[in-house]
């Protein structure tokens, strides 16, 4: 791996690699120690675009904790408006002589231009691009999904003590829960989950699925009850409803708050149409009322907190296999529709 | 004294070979290889397998002056046009100030004037600064030094139905016509590319091809009503074809165009993020790409116009979300049709001149001087084309001024070897002669 920029560009083999790394990371997070001498001498920016204090603290905290030396930048804005153009502070970033760039951007697709632009030759880590990929999110989740549920005796809710490790989640069922057209969250984990083997159901109002996905590898519905009830999920995984969505103008994906819960939101009731096993996972901040009560929240099957600490874990394990891997060709560029040009349409004679 | 060409061996309009004599502004003489009458002092030109084709017009050119001549100038827009086989341009009116007056339509015709490169028909504003809210003065611009025909909003669409009406039937009174840009504004809010397989998995808000179809049905709807003639920008969808299909089965006076880099790219491309690959409308799917291919074979589609859009480097070396709309087409415009149209079979040379030149020319009432057929007597407003060259495309090299073509790097067959304005030559050997600006009485 040179960057990780999506979850779509990750085999199975690397997906297990990097949940492996994260085990044998989070296994040293336990200690009174945390601090591993990995990455001394090695600079890593956190060059966020976008305001993200929890996904900024937990890159940061992983860094620290490989004793890498952490720049932070913040750079709101665009290019166009105001403050330097994302070029220009590449530039300058490979002047400074990053080895690691992490990046948070309002726009889909801006860490790919990072890695592929030509500007720098930093590793670039996407932390989230618009609303396209946030591959160490999708990465963490199916960590924890694993430690629960995953390996031979079924994680730990199977009474197992082995995390998982070297398993996929083949046969598992997730259910990913509300506002798939704008989140990024989902993307990552439909891409990942599917390459590892899990049998993702995609639940949303039919606003807030995109046009075209019917060609993503999972299901989708239009119905939580339904879902839960009949595919029995073991991980429900809740998506953050965005406020403004709501709102008329652009918006007015759905009627009312009230009635988003009513339909789309986790409470008591629906917790318990679910198996004994289940999970409940949401990627925070929560709007608690919203589309997750308190009781789902708060219920000894939430695995919610423990997400964020497997986020360092997960943000160690990507850092240090960018980092400390060996060199590598850089990755095949992406186009792939076949012919001599790629998206362009060859002759068609007569 | 101007110059006596004589074109030896040129194919009109891709048939028998001939000799073409220019002279004095005009063709002079076509006659059977080696029997024309070559007066002293005349240049030969080659041309031997060379296609001649009447002067190409385009109906749809940013030149991007007044106001953004960082981008490209009125000279520089129009000696890309030359390269590009053309010797008659529509310049949109989304300059700065907007082209929405006597004095700004004025301003242009005569930058194009003194350029010399190739003609420029000012496209006249429908309405205020754009703005949607007003008709501009469509009278005084058609009565201006100008000779306004052509009205459009181009990049963004007289969405208000009433408006929209009241210019169809306003421009009436001067045989004009509204062209135009058919983007449902409410159902592209923050739209950044085709909507569907690709937007979903890329993460770009989708711009739905139903945004440009139900503006179109409602406008072929309207000019039915009025009785008004339509002209529609660059069609994009499948969708589109059909309507304009329906519209003309009916008898409604609609004309349609689209453009070379929606004969041939798809919003695959977007999967690079590449900036160079935004465009309005955006680039949609291989079904779509056939569909107008198929369009413009049949005649649905009237004819090819560039929507060459020069960007500076600044406005594309960016984030695709930031970055703005539009490629440039003037240069590779005719080597895109011959590809997809021409080595294809679906079209002929002669087809060539009709979709890039005599029609267009028809549409925006220029069909006086341009687009006229290639024969004895005519305007010597020609572009002579090698079809069995190819070559790289490189966006450094070429003659307009901004570097955003989507063919960088592509091998595209056919070149332009001359381009003759009223008998004097714009291009000789595929580059421009220089001579335009000495005929003008000056460097701009």
């Amino acid at each position: 791996m040179r960057h990780l920029l999506s979850t779509a560009e990750l085999s199975r083999d690397e997906s297990i690699l990097l949940l492996d790394t994260a085990a044998q990371m989070a296994a040293t997070q336990s200690r009174q120690i945390k601090k591993l001498p990995t990455l001394r001498g090695r600079t890593v920016v956190n060059l966020f675009f976008e305001d993200s204090t929890r996904t900024r603290i937990s890159f940061e905290t992983a860094a620290k904790r490989l004793s890498a030396d952490v720049i932070n930048f913040s750079a709101k804005g665009s290019s166009v408006s105001k403050g330097e153009s994302l070029k220009d502070t590449a530039l300058t970033l490979h002047a400074m002589g990053a080895d690691a760039v992490v990046v948070r951007h309002w726009a889909s697709g801006a860490p790919y231009q990072l890695a592929h632009a030509g500007w720098l030759d930093a590793a670039v880590l996407n932390a989230g691009d618009g609303t396209h990929m946030h591959p160490t999110q999708a990465l963490l989740d199916a960590f924890t999904i694993r430690r629960h549920l995953g390996g031979p005796d079924g994680g730990l809710r199977g009474g197992g003590t082995d995390d998982g490790v070297g398993a996929d989640l083949a046969g598992l069922k997730v259910a990913i829960v509300g506002d798939v057209l704008h989140s990024r969250v989902a993307r990552a984990n439909v891409r990942l989950l599917h390459t590892l083997g899990a049998e993702v159901t995609l639940v949303s109002p039919p606003t807030l699925l995109p046009v075209g996905v019917e060609t993503w590898p999972c299901r989708t519905s239009y119905d939580l009850d339904a879902t839960l009830a009949d595919r029995q999920p073991d991980a429900v995984m809740m998506l953050r409803v965005q406020r403004e969505r709501m709102s008329g103008g652009a918006g007015g994906f759905f009627p009312s708050p009230l009635e988003y819960t009513r339909y789309y939101g986790l409470d008591a009731r629906r917790l318990a149409l679910l198996p004994e096993h289940a999970i409940v996972m949401h990627p925070g901040p929560m709007n608690r009322g919203l589309e997750i009560s308190a009781e789902a929240a708060d219920s000894e099957r939430a695995v919610i907190v423990e997400q964020v600490a497997n986020g360092v874990a997960v943000r160690m394990a990507a850092l240090y296999l960018l980092l400390s891997g060996e060199e590598q060709p850089p990755a095949a560029p992406p186009v792939t529709q076949p012919g001599t040009q790629p998206g362009t349409v060859e002759g068609t004679p007569r | 004294m101007s110059t006596t060409y004589v074109l030896r061996g040129a194919r009109p309009l891709g048939g028998e070979p001939a000799d073409v004599v220019l002279a004095d502004g005009v063709i002079a003489e076509i006659a059977a290889p080696g029997t024309a009458a070559v007066p002293a002092g005349a240049v030969e030109i080659e041309a031997a397998g060379h296609v001649l084709l009447p002067g190409l017009v385009d109906l749809h050119t940013h030149l991007r002056e007044p106001g953004r001549e960082d981008a490209e100038t009125v000279a520089s827009g129009t000696r890309a046009a030359a390269v590009g086989g053309f010797t008659a341009v529509h310049a949109m009116a989304n300059t700065s100030p907007v082209a929405d007056t006597a004095g700004v339509v004025e301003q242009v015709w005569r930058l194009g004037t003194q350029a010399g490169w190739a003609d420029v028909h000012p496209v006249g504003a429908v309405t205020v600064g754009l703005d949607g809210e007003r008709l501009a003065e469509l009278g005084a611009m058609a009565d201006s030094a100008a000779r306004v025909r052509v009205f459009s909003d181009d990049g963004k669409c007289v969405h208000d139905p009433i408006l929209m009406r009241r210019a169809l039937e306003y421009v009436k009174a001067f045989d004009g016509v509204v062209a135009q840009h058919a983007q449902e504004p409410r159902l592209t809010e923050g739209a950044q590319m085709n909507e569907g397989v690709v937007s979903a998995e890329v993460g770009l808000a989708g711009w739905p091809a139903v945004a440009e179809e139900a503006i179109i049905a409602r406008d072929v709807l309207l000019a039915e009503h009025v009785g008004s003639r339509l002209h529609v920008c660059h069609l994009s969808t499948a969708g589109s074809v059909e309507i304009v299909r329906w519209a003309k089965s009916r008898g409604i006076d609609v004309t349609a165009e689209v453009t070379p880099h929606h004969l041939i790219l798809t919003d695959e491309l977007a999967r690079t993020y590449d900036p160079t690959y935004k465009v309005n409308p955006p680039l949609r799917t291989a079904k779509d790409v056939e569909a107008v291919r198929e369009g413009l074979a049949d005649g649905t589609i009237d004819i090819v116009a560039t929507d060459h859009a020069p960007h500076t480097r600044e406005d594309k070396d960016c984030e695709w979300g930031a970055a703005a709309f539009g490629m440039t087409g003037l240069e590779t415009a005719l080597s895109v049709v011959q590809q997809t149209m021409v080595d294809t079979g679906r079209l002929d040379w002669a087809d060539v001149a009709r979709v890039l030149s005599t029609t267009p020319a028809r549409i925006g009432r220029i069909d006086d001087t341009q687009g006229r057929p290639v024969a004895a007597g005519e305007p010597a407003n020609l572009a002579l084309v090698d079809p069995s060259a190819t070559r790289v495309v490189d966006g450094a090299a070429q003659a307009t001024t901004s570097g955003n073509t989507p063919f960088r790097g592509h091998e595209l067959p056919g070149r332009v070897v001359a381009t003759f304005l009223r008998g004097r030559a714009t291009v000789l050997d595929g580059a421009p002669t220089g001579s335009a600006d000495a005929a003008a009485g000056g460097a701009r």
